[in-house]
């Protein structure tokens, strides 16, 4: 599905988040939100999940309005920055969570969501973690959950905030990898942020550069490498 | 000398052996001597004549019907408050508002205030000599020395307890779970069941006990709202005081020693219960 911005822009009381950007995401990419702290990021991509309205704008899902959907109408996958696990369940229902919570007439049976929760535990290479509660895993695993969990209801979007930010540098890379994977194998439309140029460029097909609630460029991380569009982008981007 | 290092036993914050017993001895005498020695006193004065005399003290109506009445104004006090504790500390801590901490204030305000002065607002508010009081009892609805009196007292003096329990441990949690249950398409009811619920049960239970626990033991508020009718207005509190101003003093301390015993039984459904959910408690505090 691709997602496409028009002017949206968002003001918290007195403070500009974002001036009127606009953006084009193709169906199927891996796009990367790169910017210094402060820049936006996150307003974007919880806009884009429908956490935060926007002061001005349209969001476009596959060319339908999506700017007025609610969050559960919207169906995005989001990984949160701190992964927000739910605490008191283990990882089993923490996966299993969106599938529980759809309505009856929409809701698998308990044998079809074990089934389902199972197969992600796979696709996330944790098989065997389900009965254990969050607080007993690794930042790296804790991270994979989250993902699958956003991945178990289907969504038309997948949506993460900085989903390596909190894990070291060699976790981190193996777990870049993992997200390449499973982008590829789902196909989904996806959208990550991250202040780590190194990050953005490596894994992203689209990079989007933005500094103080503005875009400062887009493009194929090859594109921003050779022909970057400002100073900022330059000494943003240089390794 | 590398030896030392490896095999000591004591963790690091520890401090010195005498610093330690004499802190834990420090505590222990206070806790002995403030809390303990009180509460067996209450017990050995109820028993001075017997299991048999206290028990029959028990059976006169009076008492009986101070019993029947605190279980009843607690069993009406604490749900309502526990409703109104949750909703509070929802509204606090989950949306923004102009006169957030004015309400914050509000909210401690039956800490601040006497119990009685609380009491006397009531009689003042819905007494005979009110606009609103006399019109009340003229339809045969009256407040003040009755039944819903001591239930307005009691909710007056015991509202801060669950609110002011669970406002830290929900402000602690932000919105992060519940804006990941949003995105995972659950509905407002079942994010604050399965969700917010869960994650402040604890704080709203212990909110709950000190709150059934107050409720049970007012006496200030209860003793001016209330006039202390024997069998008709008097709770346990009150009753004991009674008992104990006619001098007889085993009916005021076997009163006074089941009050005891039904806040120990609180105490002990709480840690019956943090002993049976010690894996979750322990699985959810690290983090
Ligand atoms: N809820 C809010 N209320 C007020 N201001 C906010 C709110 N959320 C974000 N802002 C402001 O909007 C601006 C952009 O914030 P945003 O969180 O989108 O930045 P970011 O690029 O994600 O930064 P970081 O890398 O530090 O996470 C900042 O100036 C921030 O202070
Ligand atoms: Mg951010």
């Amino acid at each position: 599905m691709n997602i496409e911005i028009e002017e949206l822009a968002k003001e918290f009381g007195q403070t500009r988040a974002l001036y009127p950007v606009s953006l084009s995401m193709p169906s199927g990419a891996l796009v990367a939100l790169l910017g210094p702290s402060g820049s936006g990021k996150t307003t974007l991509l919880r806009i884009l999940g429908g956490l935060e309205f926007p002061t001005s704008g349209r969001v476009l899902f596959s060319g339908e309005d999506a700017t007025g959907l609610s969050v559960q109408e919207r169906r995005a996958g989001f990984v949160f920055q701190s992964y927000a696990l739910f605490k008191h369940m283990t990882v089993f229902e923490n996966i299993a969570y969106g599938l529980r919570a759809r309505k009856r007439r929409e809701r698998p049976t308990e044998a079809e969501i074990g089934r389902r929760v199972n197969k992600l535990l796979d696709l996330i290479q944790l098989p065997d973690i389900g009965p254990r509660y969050t607080s007993q895993l690794s930042g790296g695993q804790r991270q994979r959950v989250a993902l699958a969990r956003a991945l178990a209801i289907e969504p038309r979007i997948l949506l993460l905030d900085e989903p390596f930010g909190a894990l070291d540098a060699k976790v981190r890379k193996e777990l870049r990898q993992g997200l390449r994977e499973i982008h590829d194998r789902t196909g989904l439309t996806t959208v990550f942020v991250t202040h780590d140029q190194e990050e953005a460029m490596e894994l992203a097909d689209l990079v989007v550069v933005m500094s103080m609630g503005r875009i400062e460029q887009v493009g194929k991380p090859a594109e921003i490498r050779a022909k970057p569009a400002s100073d900022f982008v330059r000494d943003f981007t240089a390794a | 000398m590398s030896e030392i290092a490896y095999t000591r036993a004591v963790p690091v914050t520890s401090e010195p052996p005498l610093v330690r017993y004499l802190a834990i001895g420090v505590a222990l005498v206070f806790v002995a001597l403030f809390l303990f020695a009180p509460l067996v006193t209450v017990f050995a004065e109820a028993l001075k004549q017997g299991w048999l005399a206290s028990i029959d003290t028990l059976r006169l109506p009076d008492a009986q019907a101070a019993i029947r009445m605190t279980l009843t104004i607690a069993a009406i006090a604490v749900p309502i408050n526990a409703a109104f504790g949750i909703a509070a500390a929802w509204a606090i801590t989950k949306f923004d508002f102009p006169a957030k901490s004015f309400v914050m204030t509000l909210i401690d305000l039956p800490f601040s205030v006497s119990p009685v002065v609380a009491g006397l607002m009531l009689v003042l508010l819905f007494g005979a000599n009110s606009t609103l009081g006399g019109w009340l009892i003229a339809n045969d609805m009256p407040i003040v020395f009755a039944f819903p009196g001591i239930v307005l007292a009691t909710l007056f003096v015991t509202f801060p307890f669950v609110a002011r329990e669970i406002i830290p441990v929900m402000i602690e949690q932000g919105r992060a779970e519940e804006e990941a249950a949003l995105t995972l398409g659950a509905s407002g009811w079942r994010i604050f069941f399965i969700v917010t619920l869960p994650n402040i049960r604890w704080a709203l239970l212990y909110g709950i006990l000190l709150c059934n626990a107050r409720a049970m033991g007012e006496f200030g508020a209860v003793a001016v709202v209330s006039g202390k009718i024997r069998g008709q207005t008097a709770t346990m509190p009150t009753m004991v005081e009674m008992f104990y101003n006619e001098y007889l003093s085993v009916a005021a301390f076997t009163l006074a020693a089941v009050l005891a015993m039904l806040a120990l039984l609180t105490l002990l459904l709480k840690s019956l219960l943090e002993w049976r959910h010690a894996d979750v408690l322990a699985a959810t505090r690290r983090h």
